[in-house]
């Protein structure tokens, strides 16, 4: 029963995420309001109930895996990123190194100024 | 059993769900396996390497995008739940994030400020269309929310979930080096800044090269950066005048 539990709680806070995101037509998706639901449950009841967090955390741990079945949709713009093959690759390298760079920099620096507590 | 039942065999299994269900999966083993024999190393992630074999063993078959994802429907399903489960992660570490609000908060606006505009700033200055710059604007999100914002932008949420994942790649190949030309050792930053960056390959990427610390930062990373950019930039899209 605990995965039968813990996958309903999950499946009803995307379902109230989708049907807020949609009924108010906000620009987000409902998994993520679903999220949030979750996050303010946790906040209200103090603990994450066994049956929940063995689901949850059984299905972040194939996070990756998740992925592969929209990545394989990559096959369908073949066409599209061939065309703009070169702009794509150069940004993707450049702005993800630069991203990673000025994240760890600002996080880095703001961490020392305070004397590296709560490291 | 002769040649013409084979045929037949053929036609109803490469139709059934169950067919491309069991591929995926398999594959996906399979890509595990060939990365630990590789060392585990970051430059063949399991998933850009599934994803490869797939297409590959698809235009083998010649078979479409859309009979593929009737049986690997069961599998993407479940990546809304997954979406709602970052709650968990999230709530187990509310103390530290509390503490480090913050520094956390100021980095992630940050970060995310210098991923979208140097992304729609190069894509655009090196000629790329619009509907490519709108579906690149949200790479560095964890796919279900970047496929749900490229929707809401006028973009084209399966190339932005292809898009993502090659950021996720690119971003774990590139860590290691630019921490090391920043001189940062500290593991909560290090996570951080790969979950900001690389979303769930980069979380995936810090539990399993740095540590459990890093880990839990680089989940939060990647939690509150989706939903912050699953707020601000269709705000950001529609101040630069793109898209719907």
């Amino acid at each position: 029963m605990p995965l039968i539990m813990g996958m309903s709680v999950l499946l009803t806070c995307q379902f109230l995420g989708e049907v807020i995101a949609r009924g108010l037509t906000l620009p987000i998706p409902g998994p993520v309001i679903g999220m949030v639901i979750l996050l303010a449950g946790l906040m209200v009841r103090g603990k994450v109930p066994r049956s929940l967090r063995l689901t949850g955390e059984g299905l972040l741990c194939y996070l990756t895996l998740l992925f592969v079945p929209a990545g394989v949709g990559l096959m369908v713009h073949f066409a599209l990123i061939g065309r703009d093959l070169v702009p794509i690759l150069v940004t993707l390298m450049v702005s993800t190194g630069l991203t990673l760079a000025a994240t760890a920099w600002v996080l880095d620096r703001l961490n020392r100024r305070r004397g590296g507590q709560g490291r | 059993m002769n040649l013409a039942s084979l045929d037949q065999l053929w036609v109803y299994l490469s139709g059934n769900p169950l067919l491309w269900l069991l591929g995926t999966l398999v594959v996906f083993a399979l890509a595990v396996r060939i990365n630990k024999a590789l060392g585990g190393t970051p430059l063949v992630h399991p998933v850009t390497l599934s994803i490869a074999m797939l297409i590959g063993l698809l235009l083998l078959a010649d078979m479409d995008y859309a009979t593929y994802f009737e049986g690997a429907q069961f599998i993407h399903f479940l990546l809304g739940p997954a979406t709602v489960a970052l709650a968990i992660p999230l709530y187990d570490h509310r103390e530290r994030i509390r503490r480090l609000l913050v520094p956390l908060l100021l980095a992630c606006l940050v970060g995310i400020a210098v991923a979208v505009t140097s992304t729609v700033g190069l894509s655009l200055a090196l000629g790329a269309r619009l509907e490519t710059v709108l579906s690149l604007a949200p790479r560095s999100v964890t796919s279900p929310i970047a496929m749900g914002i490229a929707e809401q932008i006028g973009g084209i949420p399966s190339l932005a979930a292809g898009l993502v994942l090659l950021t996720g790649s690119i971003g774990c190949a590139l860590s290691p080096w630019v921490f090391r030309l920043l001189r940062i050792e500290d593991p909560a930053v290090k996570g951080f800044a790969l979950g900001l960056s690389a979303h769930g390959f980069g979380t995936a990427q810090a539990f399993a090269r740095i540590g459990a610390v890093a880990g839990a930062f680089s989940g939060l990373a990647m939690g509150l950066t989706g939903l912050l950019t699953a707020f601000l930039l269709p705000l950001i899209t529609r101040l630069l005048g793109l898209g719907s």
